[in-house]
């Protein structure tokens, strides 16, 4: 390692509070002159609330941030910004329907009279590019360039107006191999420049190509900072999934439990670019685990199966009769039913009250003319709430007045409203209490008995290991690996998520 | 339960609002409230006020739904200038009233569902989509009635926009019967409640499995409809179809209407009589101003601060301040 | 190329191919004459539409402008005709007016976070009827200023006219243009109407840029107000009707994206320019009506949302993300 001693940036106990969930509790963290350093952790571990908190865009609710070993008070990203912490994001904060040069030096062009000296500009943005290893031309529109050049444009803006610190989102995730393997190159002559770097990916091969230490966050904790020479890649999704050797034996045994008919069979469903072609059976009262890191495909698996997305080809069968699924409509008419990731976005109506929101999709499903009244409302919503204990003061408040969990539990209720024969849980316990978590790991059990085929995405590794009947792996956007009865354990899966992976790139 | 929600509904801002502007017009001319029998029917301000609100109403009652779809249509003005125009053309030339009519009402659907297909199918902005018919749509007005301002002599088209029925002026008669089955067809049937759900949120709507294409399809064809049908109104009010002047800015009139009535621009919550008395509103303000002796144009300044004071009250900086308001009102009695 | 041009160079096609096909049909309109006129008859539309431009380019829209311009005329006549006031002392006053009118507009979209089509629909309202209550009549403006600036010209070979309004509006686009593509300011209005959050976090000036643009509008619509008070001798609350409808349809077929971020000055010249030649083949013509004029306008507005559509849809940035693989 080539860094010195005092971190150029530094966090300490940092506490940020959201209403009532802790979404950092006392993280430490800091990053050396001349270093990478990877921050990891599943959606919600707090690593964007973390790097939210150094780059000003939130106030931390306590602990501090250094400087150079100075406090430090951010109140936006603009002044974190000036003082040398620069940030790149996913979805590049660029703007794409200009020229690569004004990217540049949008807000700082060099002016004669009042008039932009364009050429000056061009001339320096070749410049600067060069330097990066980019030879392109500045006067083209950013937008016209793949996400790969206009990830090293934002990094080089941000490098030259900041120069410090450069955190890079997850710059990769929408790249190739070939691109990632240009951005890692940028990124090592950064390094070599003594500029301290914060990587956040979730592809394992990549932090251990191009990082030199890794800090790994869980639930709003900090689980540790490691040299990443000492660590393997197994080790470090056991410490991201929180899954210790005393978890090794599986404390549940469902996989033994009865299984009727096929349900529902998925034949060659993929789409390109986005989970290779995959073939997957649920059995009436089976549920399928999923397990991978965020970007494996797991996700977009989940949409193939519910038509969000369509696929490319391929067969669906329910009950042994083939069904086309284009659309959520035809999903639905089949009998399916989907708990999305994002709550807020894809999930909640929130004005609408708690009663709609629980009857809304079996309304869909009955079309435009058979609409329930009041009364039929009220007993679907009633029966369903109190099924599953959703705590609401009365069904007419709007929805988004309530917890993460109850909303869930709604949600959930909308598709058990619809008696459905397959449902897809994707995430159901993330961000959500623990008394709510308890809760929806139970109904899937009781769900499963009552002999619904279901399909849980999880990153808690006991949760998918208590209720599992089978679990698939997915890694890279392809299902890898599928295990049964025994193979069922949390160490299995972490070294099938793993596998391979530390080799790689 | 029905009760408490009606005294619920009756104590809304709006209704306090109307009884306000009435209140004040009754200042201006003690004559307001009264009403005469004469000639077998209703005649006095307040009639009106409801008769000429009625077209502003009508297209309110097609625009609610479109924005509570987070839409908005902005032809609606020209498309009454194209209903108008179809009807009076047709009946000077002769043809029968009842047939030149329903081809003014299909002119107004097909007009609407042009909108509904730039919406849906092409994926262009409803203000953009609608602006094309807005500019496109008196040019053909005036194609149909060849630039002139076509007069008639027809009963039928007389009596929509001046007739009486069971003592009350056709256009009003026209505006309730609307009112009464656009609300029947919306919370009758789960078109009310899916028209919400993708307007709060079309994402959560498509996972829920609502086909929200058919429904802004559908929805902006009746914005269409709407807008044939006080096209009609107009032209028949003024015996003629004037393409330049029929509907003009009514649009906008209409919007405000939807807006005071407490559909949110940002699309979900929607109450057709709730449009209707907005549109009831901006009509008791523009008599109110007329019997006052200032100038009609005077209108304009008065819904301009209309506007601006809801835009204030609606805006985010108001909301914040009423939390806080209402936040510290919780504290202070525990 | 540059995909931002490609509806550009379909308008700069469409006029060159409709401007030959009128010519051969009637070769008198290929003369400095009708150009002239083209350039007088349009003056105050194009001058409103190089603030419209700005404003869609930001990302948003200005349906005030034809208000303002009726404003400004009836503002100008009172001045001069009631007041006393010399018409450059009206002038600079109806532009002092215009121009705080388009900043508290700006201020209101920014602050209060509202559509600025609602915004700049009760500024519509407001001008509209402020306008009327000044005067509801038309005032007719007598002075020699007036007169002479009418009868002042510059004699283009071949017996064309290019008049003072004309020229005024020559310079509004020169300036316009140097304005949007060579100052910072220029590249922050287009930097709004390409993403406001990254815009905001390259750490353009929002609040200031969204109340100048604005600002700019309106002044422009003053502008056109004094430039149409010119051209009709007149101050009238309902002259301009419905311009502001033709400068959005302006802008748009001269290659600017409604939804903000790609756009021309110069573009805006020939959607303007386009309408004129419309206008004016109608006229030659004689059995054609004057409706046409909107119908085809809408039409080629709807061409053009359509090509945008393509264009910008087809190889958006989103688009690419999952390009390979």
């Amino acid at each position: 390692m080539t860094a010195g001693d005092t971190p150029v940036v530094e966090a300490r106990g940092i506490v940020k509070i959201f209403g009532q969930h802790r979404a950092l509790d006392g993280v430490d963290f800091a990053v050396r002159a001349g270093e990478v350093h990877a921050l990891l952790g599943e959606n919600g571990a707090g690593k964007s609330t973390l790097i939210k908190i150094l780059t000003g865009a939130y106030q931390p609710d306590g602990g501090e941030v250094l400087l150079n070993g100075a406090p430090v008070r951010f109140s936006d990203p603009l002044q974190a910004q000036g003082q040398g912490i620069g940030t790149v994001y996913q979805e590049v904060n660029l703007l794409p329907n200009r020229s690569v040069a004004e990217n540049l030096f949008l807000g700082h062009q060099p002016t004669r009279f009042g008039i932009v000296q364009r050429k000056v500009i061009a001339a320096q943005a070749r410049e600067l590019l060069a330097t990066y290893g980019l030879e392109i031309d500045v006067k083209a529109e950013l937008g016209s360039y793949s996400v790969a050049v206009q990830q090293i444009v934002a990094i080089a803006r941000a490098v030259e107006l900041s120069g410090k610190v450069l955190v890079l989102d997850e710059p990769t995730a929408s790249l190739d191999r070939n691109e990632v393997a240009k951005l890692f190159e940028v990124i090592g002559r950064l390094k070599a420049r003594g500029l301290a770097i914060i990587f956040i990916t979730h592809f394992l091969d990549q932090v251990f190509a191009v990082a030199d230490r890794v800090t790994i966050l869980r639930n709003g904790q900090l689980i540790g900072t490691r040299d990443l020479s000492a660590l393997t890649a197994t080790e470090v999704v056991r410490m991201m999934l929180g899954k210790d050797l005393a978890y090794d034996q599986r404390t549940l045994g469902v996989a033994e439990s009865v299984q009727g008919p096929v349900r529902v069979e998925f034949r060659g469903i993929g789409r390109a670019g986005r989970v290779a072609p995959f073939t997957l059976s649920l059995h009436e009262g089976e549920v399928v685990g999923v397990a991978g890191l965020l970007g494996s495909g797991r996700t977009e698996m989940a949409r193939l199966m519910f038509g969000v997305d369509a696929s490319d080809g391929g067969e669906v069968t329910v009950g042994g009769r083939s069904v086309t699924i284009r659309n959520p409509q035809q999903a639905v008419a089949a009998g399916f039913g989907f708990c999305p990731e994002d709550r807020k976005l894809d999930g909640i109506f929130g004005e609408l009250s708690v009663r709609e929101n629980i009857i809304i999709a079996l309304q869909a499903k009955l079309g435009w003319f058979r609409a329930l009244n009041r009364d039929e409302q009220n007993e679907v919503a009633g029966r369903y709430a109190e099924d599953l204990d959703i705590r609401a003061a009365n069904h007419d408040m709007p929805v988004k007045l309530l917890s993460g969990g109850n909303q869930q539990k709604v949600i959930l209720a909308r598709w058990l409203a619809i008696d459905p024969s397959f449902l897809i849980l994707d995430e159901p316990t993330r961000g959500i209490d623990v008394g709510a978590h308890a809760e929806i790991v139970r109904t899937i059990n009781r769900l499963r008995e009552e002999g619904l085929a279901l399909l849980v995405i999880s990153s808690e590794l006991d949760e998918v290991v208590a209720y599992s009947n089978r679990v698939v792996v997915m890694r890279d956007r392809e299902m890898v690996a599928e295990l049964r009865g025994e193979e069922i354990t949390p160490a299995v899966i972490v070294s099938a998520i793993a596998e391979n992976t530390g080799a790689k790139a | 339960m029905r009760r408490s929600n009606l005294k619920a509904h009756l104590l809304r801002p709006q209704f306090a609002a109307l009884a306000a502007v009435l209140f004040i017009n009754w200042l201006l001319f003690p004559g307001f409230f009264a009403i005469t029998w004469q000639d077998g029917r209703f005649f006095g301000s307040v009639i009106d006020v409801l008769n000429r609100g009625a077209p502003v109403a009508i297209l309110a009652i097609g625009m609610t739904a479109v924005i509570a779809t987070r839409g908005v249509d902005l032809s609606v003005g020209a498309v009454m200038a194209i209903s108008g125009a179809v009807a009076a053309v047709m009946v000077s030339d002769g043809t029968p009233a009842v047939v030149a009519v329903a081809v003014a009402l299909s002119a107004g659907l097909v007009c609407g569902l042009w909108n509904g297909v730039l919406v849906t199918y092409l994926d262009i902005q409803p203000i953009i989509a609608t602006l094309v018919l807005m500019v496109a749509g008196r040019g053909l007005a005036q194609l149909v009635t060849e630039g002139s301002i076509v007069t008639f002599a027809d009963p039928l088209l007389i009596y929509i926009g001046t007739g009486s029925l069971l003592g009350l002026p056709m256009p009003v008669v026209i505006a309730a019967v609307l009112m009464l089955l656009a609300t029947l067809a919306v919370r009758r049937t789960a078109l009310g409640l899916l028209i919400e759900a993708v307007g709060v949120n079309r994402s959560a709507a498509r996972f829920a499995g609502i086909s929200s294409r058919l429904l802004l399809l559908l929805v902006y064809t009746f914005a269409g409809f709407c807008a044939a049908i006080s096209g009609l109104i107009v032209a028949g009010d003024i015996r003629g179809a004037d393409a330049n002047n029929a509907g003009l800015w009514m649009e906008l009139d209409a919007i405000l209407a939807v807006v005071i009535g407490g559909t949110s621009l940002l699309g979900g919550r929607f109450s057709i009589p709730m449009s209707v008395v907005g549109a009831l509103i901006i009509q008791a303000m523009n008599t109110g101003i007329l019997i006052s002796g200032f100038s009609p144009q005077f209108n304009l300044v008065v819904k301009s601060a209309v506007i601006i004071l809801i835009l204030v009250l609606q805006s985010p900086m108001a909301a914040q301040w009423i939390a806080r308001r209402t936040t510290a009102a919780e504290r202070t009695p525990r | 190329m540059n995909r931002a041009l490609r509806p550009l160079i379909a308008t700069t096609l469409i006029f060159a191919l409709a401007y030959v096909a009128a010519v051969l049909q009637y070769p008198s309109m290929l003369s400095t004459r009708v150009l002239g006129n083209f350039l007088t008859d349009n003056a105050f539309l194009g001058i409103a539409a190089v603030g419209m431009t700005f404003v869609i380019i930001s990302g948003g829209i200005d349906l005030s402008v034809g208000a303002v311009i009726g404003f400004t005329t009836v503002l100008i006549a009172t001045l001069i005709m009631w007041a006393g006031l010399h018409p450059f002392a009206a002038f600079a006053v109806a532009l002092g007016v215009a121009a705080l009118f388009g900043a508290v507009m700006g201020a209101a979209i920014h602050y209060l976070k509202v559509p600025s089509f609602i915004v700049t629909l009760a500024g519509m309202f407001l001008a509209r009827g402020g306008a009327s209550v000044l005067s509801p009549d038309s005032i007719g403006i007598k002075h020699e200023v007036y007169t002479a600036i009418s009868r002042s010209y510059i004699l283009l070979p071949g017996g064309g006219r290019l008049t003072v309004i004309g020229l005024v509006m020559l310079a509004v686009f020169a300036v316009g243009i140097i304005l949007a593509h060579r100052t910072r300011f220029g590249s922050y209005v287009y930097a709004l109407g390409g993403s406001e959050t990254s815009a905001a976090l390259m750490g353009v000036p929002v609040a200031r840029t969204t109340v100048l643009v604005y600002t700019l509008s309106a002044t422009l619509a003053g502008l056109a107000g004094i430039v149409f008070s010119l051209y009709t001798s007149a101050g009238y609350s309902l002259s301009a009707l419905g311009v502001e409808l033709d400068a959005i349809a302006a802008v748009v077929i001269g290659g600017t994206l409604l939804t903000g971020g790609y756009g021309f000055i110069a573009g805006t010249f020939i959607g303007v320019m386009l309408q004129g030649l419309v206008q004016t083949y109608i006229v030659f013509d004689g059995t054609l009506s004057s409706w046409w004029t909107k119908i085809v306008i809408g039409g080629l507005l709807f061409l053009f949302i359509l090509l945008q559509r393509l264009v910008f849809s087809a190889s958006s940035p989103k688009g690419k993300v999952f390009w390979k693989t």
